[in-house]
């Protein structure tokens, strides 16, 4: 296990176009990106963000992904890819692979902030679990309530969440509001709700390895 | 005799009705499809001709938008939810008045994997294409997918994933049909959001169905050639 800094001596903000790494990410790692960068004072990475909502749409993830590569290629020493496979059905490797740059390990940002392995443990047991993190626990309204159309057609309901049993809050910060938030999640879409806290997990130990 | 500003489907001739029905299911409009429904078999089609003509032929078109990106996953499951009702009255109908049946489908999502909206639409586009199908639910593992082919004798076997770490299984279905010495009997088809056709070649299916509508087109073009070959050797 990899262990950052969590309480840093000094302030430091994060401005782009500093860095010489480039992580390319989902911008639903974007606060937790920049907070890690901030929080340890890495002066390493510049970061360059891709649409949260494409979580729901995982076919623009590899073009996207792509033209933020062929734009950086040359201009950084080194890309890292902050995605997990996120539905990709292994066309983000396959991409990657061509391109010559490595991603966090993971089928997707449950997994890695979790722990691969602890995640995979648990694969059976969760298999009816519903995932937030706190970026889906934050925006869980636009992203899952309006942008599943539930908010206009709740009678959608059962087609969506018929087979889930709970929401799980896979929490990277120890935040009241956030936890009552999923909390509330959960009791609109009718499942039980547990909390588990689990920090940034891998997100951590890849961006240390590469800071 | 209509409410004001409500559309009297009675009043419209059949070209226009089944216009309408297009136009209503594309909009998600439950009440007004079954609806129409009613009114079609009370003019005197057969249960068959509603079913392709009305339901079957507004579904392509919304799964035509659908692929285009015109319209997104709540307004198709809006819609399915109208054909589904309609469905729901003109089944006991067809069944009773022998409409043509095209073959036999089992499809399931496989070990693992609950995610059931696309299997449940390709499903009732099955359904509604003539095939006769047996849905098998949720997280089957291979014993649940050879127990109902087994039960069904089905022409073709159906495997849906929504998951990256899921869709490996089906592999495993189809090895096992395989040292069973029984792949060669059924038609696969797999589908699911994360799959391609090189997954599909990759596991041993015989096709990759990115949609309800090209599993349709891809099931029926399936049973032609078997229907050949079956004349072939015979």
């Amino acid at each position: 296990m990899t262990f950052v800094n969590v309480k840093p001596s000094e302030e430091f903000e994060f401005l782009n176009g500093q860095g010489h790494v480039l992580l390319i990410a989902c911008g639903a790692l974007a606060r937790e990106i920049v907070d890690l960068i901030e929080t340890n004072h890495w002066k390493a990475f510049d970061v360059a963000c891709l649409p949260a909502k494409w979580h729901n749409t995982p076919q623009f993830i590899v073009p996207g992904i792509r033209e933020k590569i062929r734009e950086a290629k040359g201009k950084y020493k080194s890309i890292f890819v902050l995605y997990g496979d996120c539905g990709t059905g292994g066309q983000l490797d396959k991409l990657l692979e061509e391109e010559g740059v490595e991603r966090i390990p993971g089928p997707h940002c449950y997994a890695f902030f979790s722990g691969n392995e602890a995640f995979r443990a648990k694969e059976d047991e969760d298999m009816t679990s519903f995932f937030l993190t706190d970026y889906l626990a934050r925006h869980f309204d636009k992203l899952i309530w309006s942008g599943m159309g539930l908010d206009r057609h709740p009678e959608l309901l059962p087609m969506y969440f018929g087979n889930y049993k709970k929401i799980v809050y896979i929490a990277q910060t120890r935040d009241e509001e956030l936890a009552h938030r999923a909390m509330a999640a959960a009791k609109r879409l009718g499942l039980d709700y547990e909390y588990r806290y689990v920090g940034y997990g891998e997100l951590a130990d890849e961006m240390k390895s590469r800071a | 005799m209509s409410e004001e500003g409500e559309l009297d489907l009675r009043a419209l001739n059949d070209e226009e009705l089944t216009q309408q029905v297009h136009d209503d299911l594309y909009d998600g409009l439950k009440e007004e499809v079954e609806e129409a429904v009613h009114i079609l078999l009370e003019r005197g089609w057969t249960p068959y001709k509603v079913l392709t003509e009305a339901l079957v032929e507004g579904m392509r078109i919304v799964g035509i938008d659908f692929r285009d990106g015109i319209l997104f996953v709540p307004e198709v499951l809006l819609a399915a939810n109208s054909m589904k009702a309609g469905m729901f009255i003109l089944r006991p109908l067809l069944a009773e008045t022998g409409a043509p049946r095209l073959g036999k489908m089992v499809i399931g999502i496989v070990k693992g994997d609950i995610h059931d909206i696309g299997k449940n639409l390709v499903a009732m586009m099955m359904e509604g294409a003539g095939f006769e199908v047996i849905n098998i639910g949720i997280n089957n593992p291979v014993e649940k997918y050879l127990a109902a082919i087994d039960e069904h004798q089905p022409d073709i076997l159906g495997m849906s994933a929504l998951l990256t770490t899921t869709m490996p299984y089906m592999k495993v279905v189809i090895d096992t049909l395989k040292e069973k010495g029984m792949r060669d009997d059924y038609i696969v088809l797999v589908g699911g959001a994360p799959l391609n056709e090189e997954f599909a070649k990759a596991v041993g299916a015989d096709a990759y169905c990115r949609d309800a509508a090209v599993a349709v087109e891809t099931a029926k073009d399936f049973m032609k050639r078997k229907h050949n070959q079956m004349a072939a050797s015979a």
